[in-house]
């Protein structure tokens, strides 16, 4: 983003606050990118001729004669195939030492896609992990994020589901992660050969955290651009959330909005649902998939954050550590994709939906009878089942490090339940009993 | 002369414009943003100033832009053609918007302005007319869409002339009436209506009385809602808000289904494109789509609209009951239309109630529900809006204000429960929780211990209060373990888990029990309230689990196959021996 000539330079800016400043300009266009002493910064109010503006990397050392440009564009970035294996800071310029992208120059948040145009998800995306292609199977075009403490290795379990995804392009939003992480990626995509496919944008701890607020749509404009104009499936990873949130509410704070629950600004849920709802299946096949990352704060789904993700994602990926296995799992009770009833029993074996709600059903009642244990209770013959069931579902199907196929995850799930239970205690659907619950596996040993 | 001015600032959407004559609050006005008009509204009006919400984004407006006042508010284009629409907010057909991308501006038609519609006069010359009467009707996909007087003319007018049997497009005037004063005003097939103002052209509003079936069993068995009735869904996200009202859509007995996709999920809308036009409606034999109309602001259309779109979708639903029509709207979800008020008030820097709020939002929410209703109309037809809201709390707490304020206004109270989802017994509504307001109107039960069953009602409380010592015994047993509590205390939690397992829980993805018509409903209501009748001899507490997992496991098989078929039949018989295996039998008494 250079300056041309003939641009007007203003040179005395009235008032200076933490994160903008304003001065007397007329011609101005609402959202307008500007360089404050080469700083970029953005219009977010017009009153009169008084113009205010964000400087995204703070006001410090600003001085009231500073030298304003007015670059007459929103932010935008230069969309192409050359994109592809390149690496970017938040405004989208190059960090990997390579050439300035060549291409179409796209304002980023750009409009909504009509309703009535979009198709209905439908194409599975297998991860090979049991905890989310047999519970909560993932579509093209959906949005979800990983609930995770910060200690839960979510970056990790991304990469892998990304690499696993057989996606066009897959690309990086990175916001507030360090830059061990930011190489981490980096290594994991080269190693996989994947590096072709990749596009990051990238805010490290080191940079400027208002500067994150710029990621998200960066990386979704280059996702539209490869879905909707070449028709490639495009999964977006955004991670983490968390930290683009508080980047927020640390500037409506700084601009005095009246903030709302966590301190978050009453817009929090606008402002994510616009992101999120980038997330498309295009008729012409091209998709846009969101994969995001939700860092909580001791588990706590109320606060704000998670709370308005919930409201706006189709469904969560909850890590949680199993101590009783000594792994982490995908945590069935709170892990939900809506919208896998699109493909669950259609694109997959008819027996998928049934089997998954009774393993969880009866995970539901393992847990029960823990708390009877914690109560200081005698268990029942059929809470010592349901814990035996528990532990080695949790082995089989829930651990993060499984590999399978989806078939194979829907027998075992059939084998723990003839090793441990009636069919009366599952109570699933005769007919399917028939049709696939007798399958033969060395776990088919009625007690 | 209109009205016009010029933008002074910008915050977000709202948008100072100074003004160069009168305006009024609530007035829609367009901005003309390089060649392209985007609408506003007025919202508040300072000295020579009006604040403006826009309902499109403000990305590079400029000061000075001009801006044009129309002198009237938000309205309804209300005619013949809104039934299978997909509107946008702010009633504009989406269908009709070129490309893949909403763009700005992109204003289109409601209506198909060339469409010849069969038209039958229902008026005669002479006939004495006001607001709301009936001139004609012409078909609309299957119901006979009427063609009234405007609501807008005030007084009692005569017919002087109605068109007669013919094709006509909606624009072709239709009927002649004098005032009193012996003007002549020319009608078509169109009229406007303000969405924020009631459409008042009925005789009486009384209380309603009439079941309105769903389907759902929770609801139709344990806490019914009426037609004309109001009811809200409050959960934390994924506890299912949205199944439940797609159930509704689905399902339930009415003439038109009104859904305003309010603030959520694109992917939620193109559910109900996609699906709709292919299936059934289980009364009509129709296409479901046939008697839908969308009204779609999702959450990544202007925040601004959000609040027009439920006005929006009430407006056309007061139409079509003044057709003598039942209606039911559902809206999902209420907060983001609360939310979106939010947003607006902040920006305007107004004092802030609880949570930030507009301090005026009980009122509002409490106006907007009281909007749905049975009326008679003038000619003693009768019609009704059904209207049920989800709620969508922060936190999953239901003490923020939009769940409070909305439960001083709906009568129905469907609470789903984080438990009940976590453990996958869908619907999660919690009955026990939830309640119907309608349970107590006399007139209620009067209808439907004439229409549904004698005992209908009675039944209810029972099992509520089966439900309820269910949960008592369940808490004993926690408390003081399996063996610390007599027997009976196994069998009486067990029986409630009966109604849970076979009334409360509805598999909305199976095709058989999606749906279970009333007569089902009461068959099933009436089996397991005898099982929960008869007192069952066990030795121990091991026994009582398994034996009572048996009878809920047939009990769901019956529910999983075609009433009354074979297999139903089947599954009947063999939950008959089950219970005498165990039952005891009691000595009948003289
Ligand atoms: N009746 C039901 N039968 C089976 N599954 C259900 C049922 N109701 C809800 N679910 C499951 O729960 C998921 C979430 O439901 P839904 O989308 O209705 O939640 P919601 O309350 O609308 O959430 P949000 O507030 O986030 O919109 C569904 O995708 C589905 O998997
Ligand atoms: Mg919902």
């Amino acid at each position: 983003m250079e300056t041309t000539a003939f641009q007007k330079i203003y040179t005395r800016i009235d008032q200076i606050t933490k994160a903008t400043c304003s001065l007397r300009a007329s011609g101005i266009g609402n959202e307008e990118m500007a360089l404050v002493n080469d700083r970029l910064a953005q219009v977010v109010k017009i009153e009169g001729d008084l113009v205010t503006l964000q400087i995204f990397s703070g006001t410090e050392g600003i001085p009231t004669n500073a030298e304003v440009v007015f670059l007459g564009h929103a932010p935008q970035l230069a969309v192409s195939e050359e994109l592809s294996g390149r690496f970017f800071n938040a405004y989208g310029q190059a960090i990997d030492g390579g050439p300035e992208v060549e291409g179409k120059l796209v304002e980023i948040g750009g409009p909504s896609v009509n309703p009535v145009r979009r198709k209905q998800p439908s194409e599975l995306i297998a991860t090979g992990i049991a905890g989310i292609d047999l519970n909560n199977t993932l579509v093209t075009g959906q949005k979800i994020p990983f609930f995770a403490d910060p200690d839960q290795p979510y970056n990790q379990v991304m990469a892998m589901v990304a690499l696993r995804a057989k996606a066009d392009k897959i690309i990086l939003g990175g916001m507030g992660i360090t830059n061990d992480d930011y190489l981490f990626f980096k290594n994991v995509f080269e190693n996989a050969g994947a590096i072709d496919r990749i596009i990051s944008f990238v805010n490290t701890t080191e940079n400027p955290p208002v500067e994150r607020l710029l990621v998200p749509d960066m990386a979704l404009t280059a996702a539209e651009y490869f879905a909707a104009e070449k028709n490639q499936s495009v999964l977006v990873l955004l991670t983490d959330m968390t930290l683009y949130a508080d980047a927020l509410s640390i500037v409506s704070n700084r601009m005095d909005q009246i903030p709302s629950k966590d301190s978050m600004p009453g817009s929090l849920y606008s402002d994510l649902a616009k992101l999120y709802e980038k997330a498309v299946q295009f008729p012409n096949g091209g998709s846009i998939t969101i994969i995001a990352v939700t860092t909580l704060s001791g588990g706590d789904i109320t606060h704000a954050i998670p709370d308005n993700t919930g409201y706006i994602t189709e469904g969560q990926l909850f890590l949680r550590k199993d101590t009783d296995i000594g792994k982490v799992i995908i945590d069935p009770f709170r892990s939900l994709s809506r919208l896998k009833q699109l493909v669950i029993g259609k694109k997959t074996r008819e027996d998928h939906p049934q089997v998954m709600n009774t393993a969880i059903r009866l995970y539901a009642d393992a847990a029960n009878a823990k708390t009877k244990i914690e109560n200081g209770f005698d268990l029942t013959d059929y809470d010592k089942r349901t814990m035996s069931f528990a532990k080695e579902y949790s082995e089989k199907l829930l651990a993060i490090d499984i590999n399978i196929e989806i078939d194979t995850m829907i027998d075992t799930a059939w084998g723990l339940f003839n090793k441990y239970f009636s069919h009366a205690e599952t109570g699933i659907k005769a007919e399917l009993v028939d049709k696939y619950g007798k399958i033969e596996n060395e776990l088919n040993k009625t007690i | 002369m209109s009205t016009k001015g010029k933008v002074k600032g910008i915050i977000a959407n709202l948008v100072i414009v100074e003004v160069d004559g009168p305006v009024s609050q609530n007035e829609i006005c367009y901005i003309n943003h390089r060649g392209v008009k985007l609408m506003a509204e007025v919202i508040r009006i300072g000295s020579n100033n009006a604040y403006i919400q826009v309902f499109e984004s403000t990305r590079g407006l400029k000061t000075e832009t001009e801006v044009e006042f129309t002198g009237h508010m938000l309205e309804a284009t209300l005619g013949p053609g809104i039934l299978s629409k997909n509107f946008d907010g702010l009633q504009h057909d989406l269908d009709k918007m070129e490309g893949i991308f909403l763009q700005k501006g992109d204003y289109t038609h409601p209506l198909e302005v060339e469409k010849l519609w069969a038209f039958k006069p229902l008026a005669n010359v002479g006939d004495k007319v006001e607001a709301g009467s009936w001139l004609g009707e012409v078909i609309e996909n299957w119901i006979p869409h009427k063609i009234m007087v405007p609501f807008t003319f005030p007084g009692s007018f005569t017919v002087k002339e109605v068109s007669s049997v013919g094709e006509y497009k909606i624009y072709d005037t239709i009927a002649t009436l004098e005032n009193v004063n012996g003007k002549l005003i020319e009608v078509n097939m169109v009229q406007k209506w303000p969405v924020k103002i009631p459409i008042r052209t009925y005789k009486e509003k009384p209380r309603p009385f009439d079941f309105l079936e769903t389907g759902i069993r929770v609801i139709d068995s344990l806490n019914p809602i009426v037609e004309g009735g109001t009811g809200f869904i409050p959960g934390p996200f994924g506890t299912g808000k949205t199944v439940l009202q797609h159930a509704l859509s689905k399902q339930a007995e009415a003439d038109m289904i009104i859904i305003a996709a309010c603030g959520e999920r694109a992917n939620e809308v193109v559910e109900i494109f996609s699906e709709f036009p292919e299936l059934d409606d289980p009364r009509t034999g129709r296409k479901l789509m046939e008697r839908t109309t969308i009204i779609a602001n999702t959450s990544n259309m202007p925040v601004a609209a959000r609040e027009a779109s439920v006005y929006t979708a009430m407006t056309i639903a007061e139409y079509y009951r003044s057709m003598g029509l039942k209606i039911l709207l559902l809206a999902d979800s209420t907060s983001r239309w609360a939310q979106a008020l939010r947003e607006m008030s902040n920006r305007m820097e107004e004092l802030p109630g609880p949570d930030a709020f507009p301090m005026d939002l009980p009122a509002i929410i409490s106006n907007f529900y009281a909007r749905a209703g049975f009326v008679y109309l003038n000619n003693n037809e009768t019609g009704s809006v059904t209207f049920i809201g989800t709620v969508s709390p922060a936190g999953g707490n239901l003490k923020e204000p939009v769940t409070e304020a909305t439960k001083k206004a709906a009568r129905c109270f469907y609470s789903l429960s984080q438990n009940r989802a976590d453990s996958k017994r869908y619907p999660a509504i919690d009955a026990v929780d939830s309640y119907s307001k309608y349970l107590e109107y006399p007139e209620f039960i009067e209808f439907v211990s004439k229409t549904v069953s004698p005992n209908w009602v009675d039944n209810i409380l029972k099992a509520k209060n089966i439900l309820i010592r269910g949960h008592e015994a369940y808490e004993q047993i926690n408390i003081l373990g399996d063996d610390g509590v007599p027997i009976e205390y196994h069998q009486v939690f067990w029986k409630s888990e009966i109604i849970d397992f076979v009334i409360l829980q509805q598999d909305a993805f199976d095709k058989v029990d999606a749906s279970t018509p009333i007569e089902r409903q009461k068959y099933m209501m009436d089996k397991v309230l005898e099982v929960n009748n008869t007192s069952f001899k066990f030795e121990n507490f091991e026994e009582v689990n398994p034996y009572f997992k048996r009878i809920i496991n047939v009990f769901r098989q019956m529910n999983y196959s075609e009433f009354q078929s074979e297999q139903f039949i089947k599954f009947e018989n063999e939950l008959k021996e089950i219970i005498e295996e165990k039952a005891v039998v009691e000595v009948e008494q003289i």
